[in-house]
């Protein structure tokens, strides 16, 4: 029986489908003889939560890694935990949340793969204290098309190392990874949630708190305009000092089907954002919070991304250095407001001074804005290259693992030329398909 | 205390099943074919669930060896110091195409969904009739054992086969302390399932393995898993086979 099948894949942002012929094993002689075996492109396939075409590669081939969840150990005392690379999150959180142990750093999902964890170097709302995912990896092992395993780590296999964190999946297929945890006492967190009326009072806010607050975001209504340019909400929080060690549970709703786009009218998210900045401000969220809605609000509905139509949506995601963060901002958000554009999900984010561990790594210091932005067609698409043209004379850069439709990525990512010798000849995507085009 | 002989201890739902066994301070010794899955599910197992390393024990054997099948009894029971519940979870889901073709194939994969858990089950029956003790004698089948479909017929002989076989097992034992569960899951998003596209039906291997164990307490005979499907399949049998015989399902 042979162990490959065909299958559509998708991403997050569910713009395309793209068919390919897929193998699912965690038999690690199977994945050796199929990437041996292998004539054209594969890449490795885990939950499918970027946003854009890094996961996925039409008419080539695809190693579904979520098979590969075993624990390989376990250290609580030493915050060690060492797992295949399919496993998600979640099941992580689940084993080591009821010991002390949280992880170190993690995006606003937890259901993406330790690998693909690694594979984007995610960010996450401690980026001021923790730096980026891989500068929590102790190691990991990466299998390449030669047949060759290789442990990666700061002192072996360096090169590789650099190039594997944030190397979207291109270097070969991560097997397994060692990761630094954090020790907690508590699975709650205390947290305070501080409203601020334009972008200049986040600037102010987010430079005067992000030292109290291990843990900081801020939500922004994307289509308040004048005064209100980008007023929104900043929302930190400090993991508590005492109390239960208890774990989340399963995901309390489905969107069974796509919304229709009659919801997603730039009337309704306008009321929406109003509607959220009000109430949030008269709320004032205050004291603890358990891990799950503080970090994970979005995952308690299961395919969320399904209310934005069967059109699919974008994410365009954003770092511009601090010297210009605060005109670049204010230019964005502006343009933006104007095109009436926009979307329910809006964030801002400090990040902090830690180098990334990644040749690609997006994560750098600045400030990082996030949207949403449902499938319009080609209005949202002039949109975001207007947007380019100001992160790019800011000097900033976009995010690989939202982008499906950067147009300039080696300008954004000059390093594209070194890294290239890195890659592994049988590994490709989508994205790199369309972007090494570019150079 | 339980002590579960588990046939098949790398499946999914096996995994999950034994991480509930584990949890509640029992002990488990999982069969399986490949000897580095064993001991990378008998690791994780006892990862997940907190256990001590030696409530987690493993063999690999051929499924279709019978000889093998009948030892593992005497393996387990050494090891565990007695086996209280028997869990057949071992089984493969064969294209029907492929089978078609291949007459071998479709042989072979009757012994592995049926002959081989038939022989397990005779293996378990006479280990706790031996022993005069009571026991649990649980096996998954499939609610594609419940009509053939053209779909997935060699698959659905198997189960339905093996449906049956459990129902006049159930009747021999009736006298006695065994209780015989047969569980027909549907659709589990496992890695045996991997190529089929998911829907709304679908059911986590976790869901599946605490309905398993639910079952057991309350000593069922047969357990649809989750519940709704009991109803998809009562309209499914109710299709008089003059229009069934022309449904692509």
């Amino acid at each position: 029986m042979s162990p490959w099948y065909h299958k559509q894949f998708q991403s997050w942002g569910r713009l395309n489908a793209a068919p390919s012929r897929a193998i699912s094993t965690s038999d690690p002689q199977r994945l050796k003889d199929a990437l041996s075996e292998e004539n054209g492109k594969i890449l490795a396939y885990g939950l499918g939560r970027s946003y854009g075409d890094s996961c996925l590669n039409s008419e080539g081939d695809v190693i579904e890694t979520t098979g590969m969840n075993k624990l390989i150990s376990f250290d609580p005392d030493a915050g060690l935990l060492t797992a295949e690379a399919g496993i998600s999150l979640d099941e992580v959180l689940r084993v080591i949340v009821p010991r002390g142990c949280f992880l170190p750093t993690t995006p606003g999902t937890k259901f993406i793969t330790l690998g693909g964890a690694v594979a984007n170097d995610v960010h996450g709302k401690n980026h001021h204290v923790a730096g980026a995912f891989g500068n929590n990896v102790i190691q990991f092992s990466l299998l390449r098309s030669d047949g060759s395993l290789m442990v990666c780590s700061r002192e072996n296999n360096k090169e590789w190392f650099h190039a594997t964190i944030g190397g979207l999946g291109l270097t070969g297929l991560i097997i397994d990874v060692t990761l630094q945890l954090k020790k907690i006492s508590s699975s709650h967190l205390d947290v305070k949630s501080i409203p601020f009326r334009n972008i200049d009072e986040f600037f102010e806010i987010s430079q005067n708190h992000d030292g109290e607050f291990e843990h900081s975001v801020s939500w922004i209504d994307c289509l308040s305009k004048g005064a209100s340019l980008g007023r929104g909400i900043y929302m930190g929080g400090n993991h508590a000092t005492n109390g239960e060690l208890s774990v989340h549970t399963d995901p309390k709703a489905s969107i069974p089907f796509n919304a229709p786009s009659l919801l997603l009218s730039p009337f309704n998210i306008r009321l929406f954002n109003a509607f959220y900045y009000n109430l949030q401000k008269a709320k004032r969220p205050k004291g603890k919070v358990h891990y799950d809605p503080f970090f994970y609000p979005l995952d308690t509905l299961n395919n969320w991304n399904k209310l934005y139509g069967k059109q699919g949506f974008f994410q365009y995601q954003s770092v511009i250095p601090h010297e210009h963060a605060l005109e670049t901002t204010r230019a964005m958000l502006s343009e933006i407001s104007h095109s009436k554009q926009g979307s329910f999900l809006a964030v801002l984010k400090r990040f902090g001074d830690i180098p990334s561990d990644g040749m690609l790594s997006f994560s750098r210091p600045g400030i990082t804005l996030a949207l949403d932005f449902p499938n319009n067609g080609m209005p949202v698409k002039e949109l975001f290259n207007r947007l380019d043209k100001i992160v790019k004379e800011a000097s900033g850069c976009l995010y690989p693992a939202k982008d499906s439709r950067m147009t300039d990525f080696a300008s954004f990512y000059p390093q594209i030329l070194e890294f290239e010798k890195f890659i592994d000849p049988k590994f490709s995507s989508d994205f790199w398909q369309r972007c090494h085009h570019q150079k | 205390m339980n002590k579960v002989l588990i046939f098949g201890g790398t499946s999914a739902i096996a995994e999950e099943y034994a991480q509930l066994i584990l949890s509640n301070g029992g002990q488990v010794f999982l069969v399986g074919r490949n000897t580095n899955t064993l001991t990378r599910t008998a690791k994780d197992l006892e990862i997940r669930s907190g256990s001590s390393p030696d409530t987690v024990h493993t063999l690999a054997i051929n499924f279709t060896n019978y000889d093998e099948i009948k030892n593992c009894f005497n393996q387990a029971d050494k090891t565990l110091q007695g086996i209280s519940k028997v869990l057949v979870a071992h089984g493969c889901l064969p294209e029907q195409e492929e089978l078609q073709n291949d007459f071998s194939a479709a042989i072979n994969s009757h012994h592995v969904n049926y002959l081989s858990a038939v022989a397990v089950c005779e293996s378990a029956a006479q280990y706790f009739l031996e022993k005069a003790i009571s026991g649990q004698i649980s096996v998954i089948s499939s609610v594609a054992g419940d009509r053939g479909r053209k779909s997935n017929y060699f698959y659905g002989a198997s189960k339905g086969a093996l449906s049956l076989y459990l129902q006049g097992l159930r009747g021999r034992l009736h006298s006695s302390e065994i209780t015989v569960l047969t569980v027909k899951p549907g659709f589990v998003d496992t890695p045996m399932t991997s190529h089929l596209e998911k829907g709304l039906l679908w059911a986590k291997p976790a869901s599946i393995a605490a309905g398993i164990l639910r079952a057991e307490e309350t000593k069922r005979n047969i357990v649809y898993l989750p519940f709704y499907w009991f109803s998809i399949m009562l309209c499914i049998k109710l299709i008089p086979e003059c229009i069934f015989k022309k449904l692509s399902i």
